[in-house]
């Protein structure tokens, strides 16, 4: 079986800002394919581009866009618009503007149903409405169809928004750091609640976050995106274990594991921030904040295997790591 | 819902109140009332007795509870010069002024509206940039010179309409654009604004992620919440233009609420100024009540507070 999403050389470009460089990542049907990274390394855009959602100015290049089979790149906004909210749907970071604040929860989320599903009559619309508020576990659902955002909080919110999204029974659902707003016991139900979605229904999940203790529980496969690129991709036990790239690497240190960390010991960090990249930049865009970085890091970086469907993008041998700790003890 | 419409209905009757006050107060302090209704050629004496006969040697207090008292139930005096009810005079006038006024209003969200929302899809470019100087240049044309340019071109060149009068529907119509001219660049630039707002919020992004038309996401979604400021500005205007409508009247010769302000502040008619002066003041607050009507009807955070 194909896979659901293909993305391969997705260029993304704000003016002089490269956004996304050269970006690829595949999702399968029915798996939980997490996007990490810090803020402002392209995690974002990478999803609006594949929505079609880009602000305008944004220009979209890609060597392949698909979704299902079927190429996004030579699309019109018209059908593009027939697939989003169909078969695709998407889920954003801010719950609490996410929703039209002059509509109730039932009509925002049956129009979606009536405008893929025409001749869909309301009552029907409504009756699913209720059976999906039922399903994200919000209780007393037919009442809340009545309410207006305004009168639910922010985790409420957020189901409302995954019950809306899953209303055409989407085959992929993007999630753009859907828990970030929320408050920690929040965040773990909805997590599991998105976990559970994807067992029950079959659903692919691009799970978008930078969280790195999200991504433990529930990623089948992982991507690191540093800088408008993905540098590496794995399994997510492959990538725990054995991490290739120095940045994921970093990434790694810097969550902290309790019983490991002492308490006055520092927390793990990259230092630096994440460059503005401008087009035409060549090489390793860490290789600024690698304590690893050689002259070879300046030149175009190849793709690497590093196991079965593990990849990395880095020049440092496969061993480096071990290297580097021996040298240090 | 309840205590929100109570609280505005509270407001709305203090302000009324206040404006009777002051509409009271404005002409007593023009100076003294007995000299100018006894005329240019009136003896001390002549004067003495206007001044007993209108009840003008009372304290003022009590001319102003007697006042309150009979205008409440809807007597607002006798005219001078036309020698009529004053509520009478008033009745006849106030359709063709409500008339216009809303011909007005009419006319000026069919151009702000659309021109507003074309701006703000279109923000940044030429289509943007010329429509907002069309905002500027109806700012700063005078409404009497437009109302006389329109009588030359439409009316005496072209005869395609009446140049005064009230005689039919079309009598109408170039008063309503003179008056819909003032009102439509800030009614635009409010639409503008409210729409290149809300086409930037999160909910509409959330719109086109749902595949929705962009119909549906244009004036559904954006409209919606952008119009809830325009609402209130096109209630205001409404009665700017009511209130405004003195000049207009004139230039047309339309003989509505305006025209009799004009007619009686030139004869010294102050019974009717005075009412004149209430009843627009009361239907801006009557206006500004409905426009907080409709904002809870559009907006429903506003309906819990």
């Amino acid at each position: 079986m194909s896979a659901l999403l293909e993305v391969a050389g997705l260029h993304v470009r704000f003016g002089e800002v490269a956004a996304v460089r050269g970006a690829s990542l595949t999702v399968a049907r029915g798996e939980t394919h997490c996007l990490v990274g810090e803020s402002g390394c392209g995690k974002s855009v990478t999803a609006l581009a594949v929505m079609g959602l880009l602000a305008r100015g944004a220009r979209r290049e890609a060597e392949r866009l698909a979704f299902a089979g079927e190429d996004l790149r030579g699309l019109s906004d018209r059908a593009m618009s027939r697939l989003r909210g169909d078969r695709m749907a998407m889920i954003f970071q801010e719950p609490m503007t996410s929703l039209n604040p002059s509509y109730t929860v039932g009509s925002q989320m049956t129009e979606v149903l009536r405008r893929h599903r025409p001749g869909t009559t309301r009552a029907r619309a409504l009756d699913r409405a209720v059976e999906l508020l039922g399903r994200v576990g919000i209780t007393a659902p037919a009442m809340r169809l009545g309410q207006y955002p305004h009168q639910l909080s922010g985790g409420l919110r957020q189901r409302v928004m995954i019950a809306m999204a899953l209303m055409c029974e989407p085959e992929l659902l993007i999630a753009d750091e859907p828990t970030t707003a929320l408050d920690v016991t929040v965040q773990a139900q909805i997590l599991r609640l998105l976990a559970g979605l994807q067992r029950d229904l079959g659903l692919a999940i691009l799970l978008i976050t930078h969280d790195l203790g999200i991504v433990a529980r529930v990623a089948h496969r992982v991507s690191v995106m540093y800088a408008g690129e993905v540098v590496e991709s794995a399994p997510t036990a492959a990538l725990f274990a054995a991490p290739r790239h120095p940045y994921t690497r970093g990434l790694l240190a810097c969550v902290p594991v309790p019983g490991k960390v002492r308490r006055d010991q520092p927390l793990g960090s990259i230092p630096g921030v994440v460059p503005r990249i401008p087009p035409g930049f060549a090489g390793c865009a860490f290789r600024d904040r690698c304590a690893h970085a050689r002259p070879e890091c300046a030149a175009a970086v190849p793709r690497r295997a590093a196991g079965p469907e593990h990849e990395f993008r880095c020049t440092l041998a496969p061993d480096w790591a071990t290297r580097a700790e021996a040298a240090l003890a | 819902m309840a205590r929100f419409l109570l609280r505005r209905l509270l407001v709305a009757l203090l302000v009324a109140a206040t404006v009777m006050t002051v509409s009271f107060l404005l002409t007593r302090l023009s100076g003294d009332l007995a000299i100018s209704i006894a005329g240019p050629n009136a003896t001390q004496q002549d004067v003495e007795l206007v001044r007993r006969a209108y009840g003008l040697d009372r304290p003022l207090w009590l001319q102003y509870l007697d006042w309150v008292a009979r205008a409440l139930q809807g007597d607002l005096g006798e005219s001078y010069f036309f020698k009529d009810r004053v509520a009478n005079l008033i009745a006849e006038r106030l359709p063709i002024t409500m008339s216009l006024g809303l011909v007005g209003l009419c006319i000026a969200l069919a151009v702000a509206l659309p021109l507003g929302i074309l701006a703000a899809v279109r923000e940044n470019t030429w289509v943007d940039r010329a429509v907002m100087l069309v905002a500027l240049i109806g700012q700063a044309m005078p409404s009497f010179w437009l109302g006389l340019i329109l009588m030359i071109v439409l009316g005496l060149r072209l005869g395609w309409l009446p140049i005064s009068g009230t005689g039919s529907w079309q009598h109408y119509v170039m008063p309503g654009i003179v008056l819909a001219f003032s009102a439509i660049p800030s009614l635009m630039r409010l639409t503008r604004a409210g729409m290149i707002d809300a086409l930037a919020s999160d909910y509409i992004r959330t719109a086109r992620a749902k595949g929705l038309s962009r119909l549906s996401i244009l004036v559904k979604h954006a409209l919606r919440n952008a119009a809830i400021p325009v609402v209130s500005i096109a209630a205001v205007q409404l009665g700017f233009m009511l209130g405004g409508s003195i000049v207009i009247e004139t230039v047309f010769a339309l003989h509505g609420v305006g025209f009799l302000a004009w007619e009686s502040i030139s004869k010294n008619d102050f019974p009717v100024v005075q009412a004149v002066v209430l009843v627009l003041a009361l239907i801006y607050v009557g206006l500004t009540l409905l426009a907080d009507l409709l904002n809870a009807a559009l907006d429903p955070r506003l309906r819990a507070a």
